[in-house]
C-alpha cells in the first residue's frame, strides 16, 4: 500500500504502475484513490479484445501483432487473463511464454491476471488495469481472455475492436459457441489455418455471420486466416483492425461503444462497492455466516434477507 | 481485500529442460499462489523485466546447464539496478554445493538442490516474503 503512486505513474514510473496493478488486483482500498487521480488521463488508448478457446493461439497472435504495432512506433500494453483454480485459489499464468521476446522492449508492458473468482471481480480488475495502462500512455492495449464465461466475454466486449479466434478440429463448436461469442466479434480469426478442416470452420462461420442480424454501423465482420506461429496473415489482421477503427470513428458507433463502456464501468464499480459494503457489514456484525446457514436450512429465504438488509441500510441513513 | 502471493518461475540460459520448473510451478499453484511462468531460454534482462511488470514477491530461477554462477547473480544485479531489489530471488536445479556460498553472497537468498521437496519450497516462500 503506497501513496503517490498515481503521480509516479504519470511520470513514467514502471514500478509504480505494476505496484498499483497489484493493489487493484488485491482490492486494497487505497488503489481507488490512485485510480481517481489517473482517470482524467485515460481514454486515449485504442483497446483491442481478443478471445477464443484454450490453445487456439491467442498469445501467439498477440505476440505477432505487437511486432507490427512496435514497427509503427506505437507503445503497447497487454493484459493476459488466465483462470484461477477453483480448488486451490492458485493459478499458473503462462501467456507470457509466447510474448517474452518483448519483455526487454520498453514500449511494451505485459501483465498477467488471474480470474480469482471473487465477487464481480474480473471485469472490474481488468478494466482498472486497462485504465492504468491507458494513463501510462500506451497507444494500444490488448486484452486477452479465454472465451468461456460471461465475465471474459464482457471484458472483450468493452474493447474498441473485439477479435474472436477459432481453430479447426474442435467439432461442431461454431454452432455451440455462436450464442456466446459470435455476436461480439468485430473480426474473426481462423488460426492454425494450415490444418485440416480450416476451410470448413471458415465456411460455417461465414454462414453463421450471414444469418446474424445486420449491424447498425454497416460493418461486416471479416474473417482472417492466420498461421500465427509463422506470422502468416497477421499483417492483414492488423490492417483489418485499422479498417474497423475507421468505420467506428466515422459513424455513431464509437460514441455508442464509449457510452456502453462508461456504463459498464460505472455499474461494475458500483456493484462491487455496494456488494463489498454489505458483505463487510454483515461479517462485522457476525451475521454473514448465520444468514448463509439460515438460507441453506430453509429457515428463511434469500429474497426476504436481501430486502431486510436493504431496509436496514435505508433506515440507518 | 487479501494479498495473494505472486511468484515468477524462470529458466535463464540455454538449457531446454523445464520439467522441474513446471513441477515447482504446479506445486506453488496448488499452494494457492499465482505463478507466472516465462518458459525456457530467458535472458536475465527478460526475467527481471517480467518480475517487475508482474510485481511478483519472489523469483525462482531454475538451471540445469551449469551456467548458474553467471546467470543467477545477473538477475539479482538487474533487479537492484532497477530499484526492485525488494523482489527476492531463489534458485534451484543442478547446483554443486561448492557454488552455493558464492551465489548466496551474490544475493540469491536460497538454493534448492535435487531432492528438495516442494513443501520445503512452499514453506520457504511463505516464511520469507512480506505481504504488506
Amino acid at each position: 500500500m503506497e501513496t503517490g503512486l498515481a503521480k509516479r505513474i504519470l511520470e513514467g514510473d514502471i514500478r509504480a504502475a505494476s505496484r498499483l496493478m497489484r493493489d487493484i488486483d488485491d482490492r486494497i482500498p487505497s488503489s481507488m484513490d490512485s485510480l481517481k487521480e489517473l482517470y482524467p488521463n485515460t481514454g486515449k488508448a485504442y483497446i483491442i479484445g481478443i478471445t477464443g478457446p484454450p490453445g487456439s493461439g491467442k498469445s501467439t497472435i498477440v505476440d505477432k501483432m505487437v511486432d507490427i504495432f512496435r514497427k509503427e512506433g506505437k507503445s503497447v500494453g497487454i493484459v493476459a487473463v488466465d483462470p484461477t483454480s477453483p480448488f486451490t485459489g492458485g493459478a499458473i499464468l503462462g501467456d507470457r511464454i509466447r510474448m517474452q521476446r518483448h519483455a526487454t522492449d520498453e514500449g511494451v508492458f505485459i501483465r498477467s491476471l488471474a480470474t480469482r473468482g471473487n465477487l464481480g471481480g474480473l471485469s472490474r480488475s481488468t478494466q482498472d488495469i486497462v485504465n492504468v495502462m491507458d494513463a501510462m500512455g500506451k497507444d494500444i492495449i490488448i486484452v486477452e481472455t479465454v472465451g468461456v464465461g460471461q465475465d471474459e466475454v464482457e471484458i472483450v466486449n468493452t474493447a474498441h475492436t473485439s477479435i474472436v479466434v477459432l481453430v479447426p478440429g474442435m467439432g461442431d463448436d461454431i454452432q455451440a459457441i455462436k450464442a456466446g461469442i459470435i455476436e461480439i466479434g468485430d473480426l474473426f480469426i481462423v488460426n492454425k489455418c494450415e490444418r485440416e478442416g480450416a476451410e470448413k470452420v471458415e465456411r460455417d462461420l461465414r454462414m453463421v455471420l450471414e444469418m446474424g442480424r445486420k449491424r447498425e454501423d454497416g460493418w461486416e465482420p471479416p474473417i482472417f486466416k492466420t498461421e500465427a506461429i509463422l506470422g502468416k496473415g497477421i499483417f492483414e489482421l492488423v490492417y483489418g483492425i485499422y479498417r474497423h477503427k475507421q468505420v467506428l470513428e466515422q459513424g455513431q458507433a464509437l460514441e455508442t461503444k464509449l457510452r456502453e463502456r462508461a456504463k459498464a464501468t460505472f455499474l461494475e464499480v458500483l456493484e462491487t462497492e455496494v456488494m463489498s459494503h454489505f458483505i463487510q457489514k454483515m461479517e462485522k456484525e457476525g451475521r454473514w455466516e448465520t444468514f448463509i446457514n439460515d438460507i441453506m436450512k430453509r429457515r428463511t429465504d434469500p429474497y426476504s434477507l436481501a430486502q431486510k438488509i436493504m431496509a436496514e441500510e435505508l433506515r440507518d441513513d | 481485500m487479501s494479498r495473494k502471493i505472486r511468484v515468477l518461475i524462470a529458466k535463464p540460459g540455454l538449457d531446454g529442460h523445464d520439467r522441474g520448473a513446471k513441477v515447482i510451478a504446479r506445486a506453488l499453484r496448488d499452494a494457492g499462489m499465482e505463478v507466472i511462468y516465462t518458459g525456457i531460454r530467458q535472458t536475465p534482462d527478460q526475467i527481471a523485466n517480467a518480475a517487475i511488470q508482474e510485481s511478483v514477491n519472489i523469483v525462482g530461477l531454475s538451471s540445469l546447464s551449469g551456467a548458474h554462477n553467471g546467470l543467477f547473480p545477473k538477475v539479482v544485479h538487474i533487479l537492484k539496478e532497477k530499484k526492485a531489489d525488494d523482489i527476492l530471488v531463489f534458485g534451484g536445479g543442478i547446483i554443486p554445493v561448492d557454488d552455493i556460498p558464492e551465489l548466496k553472497k551474490a544475493g540469491i537468498r536460497e538454493i534448492f538442490q535435487p531432492g528438495a521437496s516442494t513443501e520445503d519450497i512452499i514453506k520457504y516462500i511463505k516464511e520469507n516474503i512480506q505481504l504488506e
